[in-house]
């Protein structure tokens, strides 16, 4: 029972990142219908380049906090310029073309930010100097570190801040209008270009603070990573309902649950025929069987004829 | 070859069209020793790789472009395919059967394979089949991968080595020959099993373009509804386009194992998936000639960007930009581009061409 809870909880940090970066690509997904496959690479950018930041800054000797400030900022910063241009030089120009356009070009753009990282970086694991010294926490059995439940509560921060934006600003009121209908929106007087490039920012925003926990997290970062974990993150925002802000919430602790479960249980439950190496199949089938079986998610509206 | 009709007056004179086919099939036959002497005989080994990509290309070509359904996973079938071919003629199990009987059998596999794919996706559409797919290809991989415990079936990671070559009785495609004075090592070999099979799956999907069925997959690519209220089974046409582009990589992954003599779980990545999947795109999307065209630069470009290291080295005093990243940069700014400028491809079919520049009111997001 205590490996269950244990488990559990580390579903729940796992899902919280998989989930901020599902906001990316379900805010993209419900106001342009396009899966942003270059959203995952731009967390990587955001994860390395707050990596790289980290380790000048601690080398220099700043206080921990004002290190993770710092990078967070720094990563935010470059990711909004990037994820602002990618939509204002690739997918702008697409946004009436057919749909096969558009997502040959997001894979374009996946591969040259992937790349213009292994030229950047390398293609070796780098190394995320330990800021936060994992202390560990007891809780009924339960052994948490600092650093789960800081990444844990700044997720579900962002998130409740995200929320609120959405539902109750003036720009957040101009994003859900183009989500139903850009013509109309455009004919209220939204400008539906800017409604777009905001949706690019923010998502791309809260991309890199996830880049940034993945790599506090699990302590290396790779020009590679964004892969899985775009992958992990659209199944999420899927699993949720893709288009739904708070649908990708839940998609994403639920996939990061499963996942944990299925990782922990797996060995135990074929007799130890299959292994946790397998953990990663799980969030695909996962994906497959909603895709097949229920394409509009737990909290998705129908979404008739796209699937 | 590549569609009648279309030629200049000129070579309407049956003639001269058939001095220009003799003309062609000799070129061909010359070709691969006369790169062997110029340009060396590592790129004649590119260009046996080029026409295993026509023949992947191709088979993509009729899930994607005839049918439109957009395939992420389509290297899966290769693997599947060479595989099953690594499996059945290699030291893993000891077994060493026949080319002759493996080919077509592991063809059958990935048709197999292909029909288990398709028939749960058969709803989804556009993105999210694309994404199925991919998944689809990605729980391929992996399971090569992990195949090795508890009971070793692909050797996971290492992946399998020591396959037999292709061989016919006592004529191993892996020995050098020397006939009537002229050197055939097993490149040369390979070249022509290649490109015999290269030019049958040419001719089978110019056919089938034409034939009921692709017609049937092409109205299915313009519009499902329409297709269906037509009298169109779109649920079997689909599973066949699904099919038949899976043995079409099913034999190439077959050729590629006995070619290489090694295949490991690292050859069927979601990037290769792209790559023919942008060899479509690139050359033309259900266009034969486009799809071959595609193929033979995708190939030949990346291998001519190995000279960028040595070039750096030449003019600027050292190697800034390491080429194999350098690659796969200019390969994504080109997909890139190609949507944004010529989304039709380098040499695009005709109704294609006509779906993508005019009507384009017909596909707004929303």
């Amino acid at each position: 029972m205590d490996i269950f809870l244990q488990q559990i909880v580390n579903g729940l940090v796992l899902g919280s990142i998989y989930a901020l970066v599902a906001l990316g690509y379900t805010m993209v997904y419900g106001i342009l219908g396009l899966i942003n496959f270059a959203h995952g690479d731009i967390c990587m950018i955001g994860a390395l380049t707050a990596l790289t930041v980290a380790q000048a800054l601690a080398a220099m000797g700043l206080p921990v906090p004002l290190v993770l400030v710092l990078a967070a900022l720094t990563a935010v910063l470059v990711c909004v310029v990037l994820g602002v241009s990618i939509e204002r030089v690739a997918y702008r120009p697409l946004r009436r073309a057919p749909r096969l356009a558009p997502l040959i070009t997001a894979i374009g753009v996946s591969i040259l930010l992937q790349y213009s990282a292994a030229l950047t970086w390398g293609k070796q694991y780098l190394a995320m100097p330990e800021l936060v010294k994992p202390g560990e926490i007891a809780l009924g059995g339960v052994h948490l570190t600092d650093l789960q439940v800081f990444i844990f509560l700044l997720a579900c921060a962002v998130m409740a801040g995200l929320l609120w934006f959405i539902h109750s600003s003036r720009m957040g009121r101009a994003m859900r209008a183009t989500e139903q209908n850009p013509d109309v929106a455009g004919l209220m007087g939204v400008d539906v270009n800017r409604v777009i490039a905001f949706t690019f920012l923010l998502g791309s925003a809260v991309g890199a603070i996830a880049g940034m926990m993945v790599v506090l997290y699990y302590g290396v970062g790779h020009y590679f990573m964004g892969f899985m974990l775009g992958l992990k993150a659209f199944t999420a925002a899927v699993l949720g309902g893709i288009g739904n802000v708070a649908g990708a919430m839940l998609g994403g602790l639920l996939l990061g649950i499963v996942e944990s479960l299925a990782a922990g249980y797996i060995g135990d439950l074929t007799g130890g025929v299959l292994g946790s190496n397998y953990r990663d199949v799980f969030a695909f089938l996962v994906l497959i069987l909603v895709l097949v079986f229920r394409p509009s998610g737990i909290m998705g509206q129908h979404t008739g004829d796209r699937a | 070859m590549i569609s009648a009709g279309h030629h200049p007056r000129f070579l309407n004179d049956p003639r001269l069209q058939w001095a220009l086919y003799c003309a062609a099939a000799v070129a061909l036959i010359a070709l691969p020793f006369a790169v062997d002497a110029t340009l060396g005989r590592a790129w004649v080994r590119i260009i046996d790789v080029a026409l295993l990509f026509i023949l992947l290309g191709l088979g993509l070509n009729i899930v994607v472009g005839y049918a439109g359904l957009l395939d992420l996973g389509y290297i899966a079938f290769f693997a599947v395919g060479a595989y099953s071919y690594a499996l059945l003629a290699s030291p893993q199990f000891g077994i060493h059967g026949s080319f002759v009987a493996l080919l077509p059998l592991g063809a059958l596999v990935a048709a197999v394979f292909g029909i288990l794919i398709g028939a749960p996706t058969l709803r989804l559409r556009g993105d999210y089949l694309a994404i199925v797919t991919l998944g689809f290809g990605e729980i391929i991989r992996i399971c090569l991968n992990n195949l090795n415990r508890p009971v070793n079936i692909t050797n996971g990671p290492q992946g399998i080595t020591l396959i037999d070559p292709l061989a016919l009785g006592d004529i191993a495609l892996n020995q050098t020959y020397t006939i009537a004075g002229v050197t055939v090592a097993p490149v040369h070999s390979y070249y022509f099993v290649f490109l015999a099979c290269a030019a049958t799956s040419i001719f089978i999907s110019l056919r089938l373009e034409d034939s009921r069925i692709g017609r049937a997959w092409i109205a299915i690519r313009e519009d499902e509804l329409a297709a269906r209220s037509m009298g169109i089974n779109t649920r079997n046409v689909k599973l066949l386009a699904f099919a038949m582009g899976a043995t079409f990589g099913g034999v190439a992954g077959g050729l590629f194992a006995s070619f290489q003599g090694f295949i490991s779980p690292e050859s069927f990545t979601l990037l290769d998936s792209v790559m023919v999947l942008c060899m479509v795109v690139l050359g033309g999307m259900g266009n034969v000639g486009g799809v071959v065209l595609g193929a033979l630069l995708l190939t030949a470009l990346p291998e001519a960007l190995r000279y960028a290291g040595p070039l750096q080295q030449d003019w600027l005093g050292a190697v800034y930009v390491d080429p194999s990243n350098l690659r796969m940069l200019l390969f994504g700014l080109a997909l890139v581009l190609m949507m944004l400028f010529r989304p039709a491809g380098l040499w695009p079919s005709t109704t294609r061409r006509r779906e993508l520049s005019g009507g384009r009111d017909a596909h707004v997001a929303k």
